[in-house]
């Protein structure tokens, strides 16, 4: 499947795109994690300390062990700081 | 329900004012409304604020937290404006406005409002000074003011 990956803030700034087309078969978010890492350094500095990354699939908030069944767009970012 | 996102400065005493009108003809007795302003650092020095945001998600997110705030809550009105992209010292961020028919639940809801808002709608904040810019980070507070709702 592929996933529309969007980065926001400093993991954005990390990887040096907003967005990028994944070409995947990573079940579940964690697993796509572990892949997105190993594509190099740039990656390996945004996704490599999770506490610090919150998920979104579908544009809502998920755990590091939801499935991707169906998703079509994973977000990754840090806490929020609206307000 | 009204809830804004947008790049454009308000003017929060016209907002208010409308605001206010709306409830009374709604017949609301009571109107709490908060804004969020970009603060200074103590010893001043900071140029301006930049505000990303996460396009589709921020509004589903906005009017989430503000359906469950009317389920939590009698209210007859609310209003959220939130502003991102670049602000200066100053200037205001974002308000929300309540509207109930006694003050409790205008001030209850507002309260809550803020308190999602502020870590679980995705914004995110970067300060800009003298040395080069920061990514604001969320505090261990902004996560605990959830408990209590």
């Amino acid at each position: 499947m592929t996933l529309k990956v969007l980065y926001f803030a400093w993991l954005r700034e990390r990887i040096g795109a907003p967005r990028e087309d994944i070409e995947t078969s990573a079940a579940t978010v964690a697993e796509l994690v572990a892949e997105l890492r190993a594509r190099g350094p740039r990656h390996e500095a945004a996704l490599g300390d999770m506490a610090a990354v919150r998920v979104a699939l579908d544009q809502e908030l998920a755990a590091l062990d939801a499935p991707l069944t169906g998703v079509r767009e994973v977000a990754f970012f840090p806490p929020m700081t609206g307000g | 329900m009204v809830v804004r996102v947008q790049q454009a400065a308000f003017d929060y005493g016209q907002e208010c004012a409308a605001f206010a009108s709306t409830a009374a003809q709604a017949h609301a007795g009571a109107v709490v409304t908060f804004a969020g302003i970009v603060r200074d650092w103590p010893g001043g020095g900071l140029q301006g604020m930049e505000i990303e945001h996460y396009p589709g998600m921020t509004e589903r997110a906005l009017a989430a937290i503000e359906a469950e705030a009317r389920q939590r809550w009698a209210l007859q009105e609310v209003l959220i404006v939130h502003r991102h992209g670049q602000l200066a010292p100053g200037d205001i961020i974002m308000m929300v406005a309540t509207a109930s028919a006694h003050r409790a639940d205008a001030f209850d809801a507002a309260a809550f409002l803020m308190d999602y808002l502020k870590s679980r709608a995705p914004f995110w904040k970067k300060e800009i000074g003298p040395e080069g810019a920061q990514w604001v980070e969320a505090r261990e507070t902004d996560e605990e003011a959830l408990r209590r709702w």
